[in-house]
């Protein structure tokens, strides 16, 4: 009918976007983009620097203790400056790297499919079943996670998986109310009412109609979660009932440099740093997404490409 | 009328974004005198609002650019005002009414209180503010004004809330009145009161009101002149009766044949087979209670002892108010809600009691088209995904290798292209929408399709469309149709019989001419007249008697 005013002529006719042309709507969000290959740089330095590091970061220098950051004259990997040991801190930094995102990765999944989980059948069933979870997230809510971490690492042993475990349950709360709330509007919406008329399924109802549209808002909580979930191991190292030495984390190297602030700054400065950069990546990435998959915003990345047309 | 009160000469808006430009409006020119009602008639799109948004400075900018033109008023361009000027004009001299008056209430705010607000802004000391605004409220014919004060937008009807948004409006006695679609969101008798209300405070006031409207029975009931706008153009202007009897514009002659209840009655010959039967159905819910009080918790009746039967190939009007009780009509039909009472059989077996294969069966059979297409289609599934879905649900009924012609087909049928197939629902209009949600339920082949105001949320001329598909349809493939509308003149055209309710009660059953001509409960008769209808003729003996 009145085809011309509406946005993107040539955009409309494409079906939906195959992995390339994900690639393609990649490429016109610089930031994205950006965000992307800094994210793919830092998974590999984790998977291959270590073993290529061999003992550089860990070997102490004590010549270059606290050596401050930009004198090329020290070497490359002391361009970031040295810690108290006068160990580099660029190479303790892709040392780090592996168990930091793990940790940090491994709570965010573990939290999310729980807690996303539990959210669909509280808000989808609801009931006495929905009651029940409703109240003991209020219970997680209520008690406070650092000493719910201290307690159950107490008991069970600073161990990696009991780590994530605790940090995984300390976080499910944030999913499951934020999947709840969202699942309770959106299955009073028309479509859902129409698939449940036409005799759709449960099982077909949520994971077609309501699931794609919580995840958006779940894909950007996982990545504010991701930096939350950092610090708060680093937390828990810190008090001793994280990671342990010789392992480190980004987390624990900012924890060290703590007493160092007044005088060499750089020491908890450069792990920090990469805590937000790599948030912030994961941020402007799950943004992109959040636009790429809606059917309705994705003209805002497709423009170029139907000019070109 | 020599004097004018506002004039608005060669006005162009465009809207520049990203994607270009769109024009608004172009050189749209009118003018309202003092005591004359000037009626802007367009559908959704046609740029009717828009003149009347920037005479009020309401046009955001960017995106929005005045090109050309002037506003004058007392001597001033309105399209030249500071900020400052247009804060001394706005409210006091030309003042604005909306569609949705829930949505220009403060909610935390007694209305009391907003109406002495418009007031002390102005101005007026709080004592004489108060009495002002209880005398504005009277003025308005709200019930119990003096007691109703103190309450919150909420506690009141749609009806009474624009009563005290026309109460705001009119606080400080404007010589201009805006009104932008006021009634559209209200019930036909609420309606014919606010607009007989709206005239009074004219005749009161001899102010000049400019009321932007889609609805030509409006235009007709109240309107002295009328410009016709289409695509950001006026393409016809005049008094009333001259465009409504003559009209000489293309466009105007299609909007008017295009309004609904000037089709002779239908005469269908009823089939035996009876495909749906309620007997006696009853819907209680539970009001809020005092949890300390003894004794039963009060409930209210949604539905109140609904009988009545649905033939096969046939259409079955409901019609009723909001509040009557339709919707959860519909719900309990489609089995999404469990009635307090009584049973419902399709076909001899009680719904309620359908389990497994035989309910989806019965789900198959009965399908749904809702009012508002925007919100039915799954904004995130392709066309193709969502007309298809039903055979998803329902294997067996159709192929997987066959889904891909089973969509295009009936994209044909509903009057879109096969191509559309891969588009999204957010790329088609509002009646291109109905008509996808129309495929989504041809694609079980049901008996009946129940329309729950499945043409109310569209314009008129698409309205009509969309009913001839309708009514196309139910020729090829026998369809029964369940057709609830708050808008009679469709009802007329369309339906075979006619169920009223009010208040959950059937209060009278017949076929459309009965109903119609010779209409015996006191309230389908009041229904029927509060109707408007675009035909001056006879308004003019409306007004007489």
């Amino acid at each position: 009918m009145n085809s011309a005013v509406l946005p993107g002529e040539a955009a409309r006719r494409r079906p939906r976007p195959t992995k390339w042309a994900m690639l393609a709507l990649l490429r016109r969000d610089k930031f994205a983009l950006a965000a992307a290959v800094f994210l793919v740089v830092v998974v590999l330095a984790a998977l291959v620097g270590p073993p290529l590091l061999g003992g550089i970061g860990i070997d102490m220098d004590l010549m270059a203790r606290n050596a401050p950051p930009f004198e090329p004259d020290r070497g490359f990997w002391h361009i970031l400056g040295s810690d108290a040991l006068g160990r580099p801190i660029l190479a303790r930094i892709i040392i780090a790297a592996r168990p930091t995102l793990l940790i940090a990765a491994a709570a965010v999944l573990l939290s999310m499919v729980v807690g996303v989980l539990l959210g669909l059948i509280a808000g989808y069933k609801g009931g006495i079943v929905g009651d029940v979870i409703m109240r003991l997230t209020d219970i997680v809510m209520s008690f406070p996670s650092l000493l719910l971490a201290l307690v159950v690492l107490y008991i069970f042993g600073p161990a990696i998986t009991n780590v994530i475990i605790v940090l995984a349950i300390t976080r499910v709360p944030v999913y499951l109310r934020t999947t709840r709330a969202e699942v309770l509007e959106i299955r009073s919406r028309m479509f859902v009412v129409a698939a449940e008329v036409t005799g759709a399924s449960v099982f077909r109802t949520v994971s077609r109609h309501i699931l794609p549209m919580v995840v958006p808002t779940i894909a950007t909580l996982m990545t504010i979660e991701f930096a939350f979930v950092m610090l708060a191991e680093a937390s828990l190292s810190f008090l001793g009932l994280g990671v342990q030495a010789p392992d480190f984390t980004w987390g624990v190297m900012v924890a060290e440099g703590r007493s160092y602030l007044a005088t060499a700054w750089w020491l908890s400065f450069w792990p920090g740093v990469f805590i937000a950069l790599v948030t912030m990546s994961l941020n402007l990435l799950s943004n992109w997404l959040r636009i790429a998959t809606d059917p309705v915003q994705r003209w805002r990345l497709e423009r170029e490409v139907a000019s070109d047309e | 009328m020599s004097e004018t009160l506002l004039e608005v000469r060669d006005l162009s808006v465009e809207f520049r974004s990203s994607r270009g430009i769109t024009r608004a409006v172009q050189n749209v020119s009118w003018s309202v005198a003092p005591g004359e009602t000037l009626a802007i008639l367009g559908e959704s799109g046609s740029g009717k609002s828009v003149s009347a948004n920037a005479v009020m400075g309401l046009i955001d900018s960017p995106p929005g650019h005045i090109t050309s033109g002037t506003a004058m008023y007392g001597g001033r361009d309105l399209l030249q005002l500071s900020g400052a000027q247009r804060r001394g004009i706005n409210g006091k001299s030309i003042s604005m009414i909306f569609q949705d008056p829930l949505a220009h209430l403060n909610p935390v705010y007694p209305v009391g209180w907003q109406i002495e607000e418009t007031l002390r802004i102005h101005g007026v000391s709080s004592g004489e503010a108060r009495k002002r605004a209880l005398e504005l409220l009277e003025q308005v014919k709200l019930p119990n004004a003096r007691q109703r004060l103190g309450d919150y937008p909420h506690q009141f009807s749609g009806g009474q809330r624009q009563r005290i948004m026309i109460a705001m409006a009119v606080a400080l006695r404007p010589d201009l009145l805006i009104a932008d679609e006021p009634t559209t969101a209200l019930d036909v008798t609420v309606q014919a009161r606010i607009l007989d209300l709206l005239k009074e405070l004219q005749r009161e006031s001899g102010m000049g009101m400019v009321l932007i409207t889609h609805d030509l029975g409006v235009v007709a009931q109240v309107a002295d002149r009328v410009v016709v706008m289409k695509d950001g153009q006026v393409v016809e202007g005049g008094a009333v009766g001259d465009v409504f009897r003559r009209p000489a514009h293309p466009y105007t002659r299609k909007l008017l044949s295009a309004v609904p209840g000037q089709e002779p009655f239908r005469h269908v010959e009823q089939k035996p087979e009876v495909l749906v039967e309620a007997k006696g159905l009853v819907k209680e819910y539970l009001l809020a209670s005092n949890p300390f009080k003894v004794g039963a918790t009060p409930t209210t009746r949604a539905l109140d002892d609904v009988s009545f039967k649905l033939h096969a190939g046939e259409t079955l009007g409901i019609v009723g108010e909001s509040g009557s009780g339709k919707t959860t009509l519909a719900r309990t039909l489609l089995r999404l809600t469990q009635p307090t009472a009584g049973e419902i059989a399709y076909k001899g077996t009680n719904v309620f009691s359908l389990r497994g294969r035989a309910l989806r069966e019965f789900r198959r059979k009965l399908q749904v088209v809702f009012q508002d297409p925007t919100a039915s289609l799954n904004p995130r599934m392709s066309i193709h995904e969502i007309v298809s879905e039903p055979w998803a649900i329902h294997a067996g009924v159709l192929p997987r290798a066959e889904w891909r012609a089973g969509v295009e087909d009936l994209l044909v049928q509903v009057g879109l292209k096969p191509e559309h197939a891969d588009r999204y629902p957010h790329q088609f209009s509002g009646g291109q929408r109905q008509r996808i949600a129309i495929a989504r339920a041809l694609a079980l082949q049901p008996e009946i399709i129940l329309c729950d105001e499945a043409v109310s949320a569209l314009d008129v001329s698409v309205q009509a469309q969309v009913i001839a598909l309708l009514k196309e349809l139910q020729k090829k493939h026998g369809l029964a149709y369940i057709f609830i509308a708050h808008d009679l003149p469709l009802v007329r055209d369309f339906a075979d019989r006619v169920l009223v309710m009010c208040k959950g009660k059937l209060v009278e059953e017949g076929t459309t001419e009965e109903i119609f001509a010779r209409p015996k409960d006191p309230y389908t008769v009041e229904l029927i007249n509060a109707s408007p209808h675009p035909d001056p003729e006879r308004l003019d003996r409306h007004e007489i008697a």
